[in-house]
């Protein structure tokens, strides 16, 4: 294949990398004065980058990088998640005097790694892809550098960012030392012959490695602190597009590389899922801060998609995927009302107990707040209950149905702190009123994320439904 | 659109636009769609009656709609017009018409008329869909819709405690008679195959005989198919041991204790084994237990009757006395008796319940007949109208010429007992004579110590209460309980007397145009009708085999000897005598009476002690049961480690979590690297 062939089937990459660099220069050139317009730009790169999408199928450079229908619907996921979180930035960070124009620079440069990271299908390529991302994402941590607690979830990120990387580099060393090639299809035919302990070994560091990056519990120990201290509109792209990214990623190299083990990782799915669901429901009852509950939230949400991924089939790889679409929705969705939440002196709180009393505030707000809520406790008729039901629906027709019904307990121990907040809003006393919203675009995308999550979100089924299912075969 | 289906749908579109409607309609227009509704069934209904009288209509059976299709279940809903069908659509739609009328004086001043006129319409659609039935499912559909009628006006007041109690009362004594009849449906479902109520009929002699599996043992079939049915007849139709609720029942407001609890849903037990007489009369020993327990409910309810001192209770034993009579009529095989009584006594105690209403609405709600007397010149059409009504229910009249209502029913009951020849008609016979005696006692004691006497109304609360407070509270009817302890009649001693300057005043017209038309009925609903109902040939012709008709016991009936005939009247003449001795002659004897026979007086106060029996056995070993698997099971067990248990324990787990968090790289890494290794370690050894 010619190296424009496949130049051409990465367009998305060249399109956002090209453009990050191009405004770079213009950041160098105007400064933090033109932080918006470059927010803009970045946001129309990622538009153009997403309409690219449907162009290209195949794979480019001898194998180290596909474009299918399972990295177009990731990356579709992962453009539309990074253009939101530049979209609310400006508004947060001009706030505190924090606004830089690399921001949105910063988060290209991570969608960039993103991309790599969905389409790849090469070791190497998974590796230059996950890096790519992690080190804009260990900046964008620590963007507002004087916050000391911003400053110290970088630090923390950082340094268990590499632990895991390390973790991950040696299973993908002893991958190829014992399977003799980095290439996923290499890797999965040397695991047909039969697992020795050297392949065993790097299959669970590469999991363990990936795993991180899900947070997947038991390697979730930096999210609640990474999400509590870095800036609200950073959490909002942690809990969403990475963890798009590196679910595909995971889904992608269980199957393609590893499918002939699936026995063998298939436990280790399990448990993580299951240990991700029920501490992600425990620890986060208690929980006063919002953003520390939001990432117990996500570790609790990853549990359930992973369940689907523990099926192993195709109808639940198309779950998990779907899972993963619908619940960047509710996040962002639930990260947006968070911004929302400023005194009357314009400064962000984040105790759950000033929600109190939010329905006579602020009606419109709590109500979508409570919609998120409901749907990301999975209770119908809200959008946030087809997922689920597709991941356990696929576990019950392998036969996995004890799972299914541990799965469906913990979700109920996560609904006990989801409608605490939604008691808080409506039944408790008003607490101080929140100073009124500024912007009118976080109101459209708050009223957006809600319509898609309630009942409405059902006549979406038949698209995402095909468009989840055509990805996962894509894999299989 | 035919009419019966006029008839059976307008109270209901009528009950559907006054209770949805509710406040948005109004009192007037709710009342008016409500009675309107009624009169029309009323006037349609009378056709059909006299249709069958004449011999020109035949049965019919109108289609409605099919209710269910499963396996071999098949309910259709239909509606039956037949004899006794057309007999109980008069009865239904007159009373419950006058009724609703009668409320538009006797509810005037209450807060919720169109409520109170929405559920009587839907009584009387329940109650029209249980006479129409044509499988035993559509049968039990009327009978659960008028015992949901029957608690919601029961229970109509409900800022009253004791009428919630009383509501909840009969629903829950109900419910065991239901869980009878349902087990009695489900019984014949099994053995029949089919729940259409002419088929089963028709079925029914064939099965004569067999036995069938209960409860461990064998028994005949038909007999526990019959006895099964008759617990639920025996709910409804307030027999003893399931009576307790009905006296209650009075904490109702006056026109419903007339249109329910006298005239029409207590007497749906009687209609339920007349209308499967063809199945009852396959055993002998299910017509036995109809008989023995007709006749101990005539006994029982009439000797308390003789005691109690609030006018409607004393209405209420009557009314249970009255129906243990329509079931020893059908126990002995006069099912055309039975009905007869049925259809007179609709008249007449509907119509002394209604006179009672009035009473009690003059009186200021004072219920209790110690604080009444000398009311007869006050209220002058109540006080015929309800003379008249004793007449008819104490079966006045001389053989031949002309007799009040109950003359002719009550008679031929007490004949067909006679003429019966069994062991168990015998001893009905025995006990309806006496019942008759004691009925005549407290009827005619009612109404003397009703209108009759010294004014004694000084006593009373509630008229001292509307001579210094001059503005009614008829929602806040307080009648007094009669309780165990006190002697009712220690208003004969020291009487407290005296019109307290109280001045009673005659009911307006919408409740005096009822009494009247009832007083019609209580005088010539007999002399007029008894040839078809319970004459030999006639009769046959009149019931056309809807109900199990024994020409030969009828003419037994007519021949049986004159001291029989005669007995009932003299029986009636003695106990007017007792009540004219009593209570005008001397005022003394009951008070002295009471003082010697101290503890039958109390056994017959406390109405036999039914309900300290009751209590002792089912209530507080119910509540004791109850009690302890709330506290011991629920609470203790269930609770403890089950939600509470589960909760506590995530709760603390969530605690651990948060600790384990400590905001320390090192334990971060650690919890990594230990994962990683206990992850590896399980791939590997697995």
């Amino acid at each position: 294949m010619s190296m424009i062939a496949s130049l051409a089937l990465t367009l998305p990459e060249l399109i956002l990398s090209t453009g990050a660099l191009l405004l770079l220069l213009v950041a160098a050139w105007g400064g933090d004065g033109s932080s918006r317009l470059i927010s803009w730009a970045s946001v129309a790169l990622l538009a153009i980058a997403g309409l690219s999408l449907g162009c290209a199928n195949g794979v480019a450079f001898d194998g180290l990088y596909k474009a299918d229908a399972f990295s177009n619907f990731a990356k579709a996921l992962v453009y539309a998640a990074a253009a939101v979180s530049i979209l609310i930035a400006p508004r947060f960070f001009e706030a505190r005097g924090a606004m830089r124009a690399e921001y949105p620079i910063l988060i290209l440069l991570s969608s960039v790694g993103m991309g790599m990271m969905v389409s790849a299908t090469d070791l190497l390529t998974l590796y230059v892809g996950l890096e790519l991302q992690s080190l804009a994402a260990y900046v964008l941590a620590s963007f507002m550098r004087r916050d000391s607690r911003s400053a110290e979830a970088g630090l923390k990120y950082f340094v268990l960012g590499a632990l895991a990387s390390g973790i991950l580099l040696y299973g993908i060393s002893l991958l190829y030392g014992f399977t003799g090639t980095t290439q996923f299809g290499g890797v999965a035919t040397a695991l047909g012959d039969g697992i020795s302990h050297g392949e065993l070994f790097g299959l669970v560091f590469v999991m363990a490695g990936l795993a991180f990056k899900i947070s997947a519990v038991p390697f979730h120990m930096w999210t609640p602190d990474v999400y509590e201290g870095a800036p609200t509109p950073v959490t909002a792209f942690f809990a969403s597009a990475p963890k798009v990214a590196a679910m595909a990623l995971l889904v992608r190299i269980a199957v393609d590389a590893m499918g002939p083990a699936t026995s063998s990782w298939q436990q280790i799915v399990i448990f993580a899922a299951l240990a991700s669901t029920i501490l992600g429901g425990v620890a986060a009852i208690g929980q006063v801060n919002i953003k520390r509950l939001l990432a117990y939230s996500s570790i609790n949400n990853v549990g359930f998609a992973l369940f689907g991924l523990a099926a192993g089939t195709p109808d639940g790889v198309a779950a998990t995927m779907s899972y993963m679409a619908v619940y960047i929705v509710m996040t962002l969705g639930s990260f947006l009302c968070v911004l929302q939440m400023r005194n009357a002196a314009g400064d962000a709180v984040e105790d759950i107990a000033s929600l109190s009393g939010l329905s006579r505030t602020r009606p419109g707000l709590a109500a979508a707040f409570a919609i998120f809520m409901f749907s990301l406790a999975g209770i119908p008729p809200l959008f946030g209950f087809w997922p689920k039901f597709l991941v356990f629906d696929a576990l019950v027709a392998i036969g996995l149905w004890p799972l299914a019904m541990i799965g469906i307990a913990t979700s109920v121990i996560g609904a006990f702190y989801y409608l605490k907040i939604v008691k808080t809003m409506y039944f408790d006393e008003p607490a101080p009123a929140y100073a009124p919203s500024a912007s009118r675009m976080e109101n459209g995308l708050i009223a957006l994320s809600a319509v898609a999550v309630s009942p409405l979100g059902y006549l979406a089924i038949p698209l995402l439904g095909a468009l989840s299912m055509a990805a996962a075969r894509a894999l299989f | 659109m035919t009419n019966i289906d006029i008839i059976v749908f307008a109270p209901l579109l009528a009950a559907i636009i006054a209770g949805l409607g509710n406040r948005m309609l109004g009192n007037t227009v709710a009342k008016a769609i409500t009675t309107g509704a009624l009169f029309l069934s009323c006037a349609l209904s009378w056709p059909i009656f006299f249709g069958f009288l004449s011999g020109s209509t035949s049965t019919s059976v109108v289609p409605v709609l099919d209710l269910i299709h499963s396996g071999d279940l098949n309910v259709s809903w239909s509606l039956r017009v037949d004899a006794l069908t057309a007999v109980m659509l008069v009865v239904v739609t007159s009373v419950s018409a006058l009724v609703h009328l009668y409320s538009w004086g006797y509810m005037a001043e209450d807060d919720s008329q169109p409520r109170f006129f929405a559920y009587l319409s839907l009584f009387t659609f329940a109650m029209l869909m249980l006479v129409t039935a044509d499988s035993l499912v559509q049968m039990f559909f009327g009978w659960e819709g008028v015992g949901l009628a029957s608690y919601l006006l029961i229970g109509f007041w409900y800022h009253k405690p004791s009428a919630n109690a009383a509501a909840i009362k009969a629903f829950v004594v109900n419910r065991v008679g239901d869980f009878g009849f349902s087990l009695g449906i489900f019984g014949t479902f099994l053995v029949f195959g089919t729940v259409s109520i002419p088929v089963i009929l028709a079925a029914a002699p064939g099965m004569a005989g067999s036995t069938i599996g209960f409860l461990g043992g064998r028994f005949d079939t038909m007999t526990v198919l019959c006895l099964l049915l008759f617990v639920g007849a025996m709910g409804k139709s307030a027999q003893l041991g399931l009576h307790t609720w009905l006296p209650d029942a009075m904490e109702g407001p006056t026109p419903v204790s007339a249109l329910i609890h006298a005239a029409t849903m207590v007497t749906a037990g009687v209609f339920m084994v007349c209308r499967l007489s063809p199945m009852f009369q396959t055993s002998p020993f299910a017509m036995h237990t109809v008989t023995y327990v007709g006749a101990a409910t005539a006994l029982f309810a009439a000797t308390v009757g003789t005691t109690q001192t609030d006018i409607k209770r004393v209405i209420a034993y009557s009314t249970c006395s009255q129906l243990g009579y329509m079931f020893f009529a059908a126990g002995v095989g006069a099912y055309g008796a039975a009905m007869f009584h049925l259809f007179t006594h609709a008249f007449f105690k509907a119509l002394l319940f209604l006179g009672a209403g009035s009473v009690i609405h003059s009186m200021h709600h004072e219920q209790d007949m110690r604080h009444y007397g000398a009311l007869r010149k006050h209220i002058p059409i109540t006080f015929w109208t309800m003379t008249a009504g004793t007449l008819a229910i104490t079966g006045v009249g001389i053989a031949g010429v002309f007799g009040f209502a109950g003359f002719y029913s009550k008679d031929a009951i007490i004949e067909a007992t006679f003429a019966s020849g069994t062991t168990s008609g015998g001893i009905a016979f025995a006990i309806a004579v006496f019942a008759a005696l004691l009925t005549s006692f407290y009827s005619w004691r009612l109404l003397f110590l009703t209108f009759f006497g010294k004014a004694r109304w000084a006593g009373s609360e509630h008229i001292q209460h509307a001579v210094h407070a001059h503005h009614d509270h008829p929602e806040h009817e307080h009648p007094d309980e009669e309780g165990a302890g006190s002697d009712p009649h220690a208003a004969h001693g020291p009487v407290v007397t005296g019109t307290a300057g109280y001045h009673p005043h005659e009911s307006p017209w919408s409740m005096l145009v009822p009494l009247i038309l009832l007083t019609l009925g209580a005088m010539f609903a007999g002399f007029l009708f008894h040839g078809p109902f319970i004459g030999a040939e006639e009769g046959a012709g009149f019931w056309k085999g809807s109900v199990y008709f024994d020409e030969h016991l009828m003419h037994a009936m007519h021949g049986v000897p004159l001291w029989v005939k005669y007995s009932a009247t003299a029986v009636m003449l003695t106990g007017f005598a007792i009540a004219w001795w009593a209570y005008i002659k001397d005022t003394s004897i009951p008070g002295r009476f009471t003082a010697t026979f101290r503890g039958l007086y109390a056994f017959l106060l406390n109405k036999w002690y039914f309900d300290e029996l009751y209590d002792l056995l089912f209530v507080r070993p119910v509540f004791a049961i109850g009690r302890f698997f709330w506290k011991a099971g629920d609470v203790g067990t269930i609770d403890r480690f089950g939600p509470d248990g589960v909760a506590a324990m995530v709760v603390g787990s969530g605690a651990a979590a948060r600790r384990l968090q400590s905001g320390y790289l090192y334990t971060y890494a650690l919890v990594m690297l230990l994962g990683l290794s206990a992850v590896a370690t399980w791939a590997m050894l697995r």
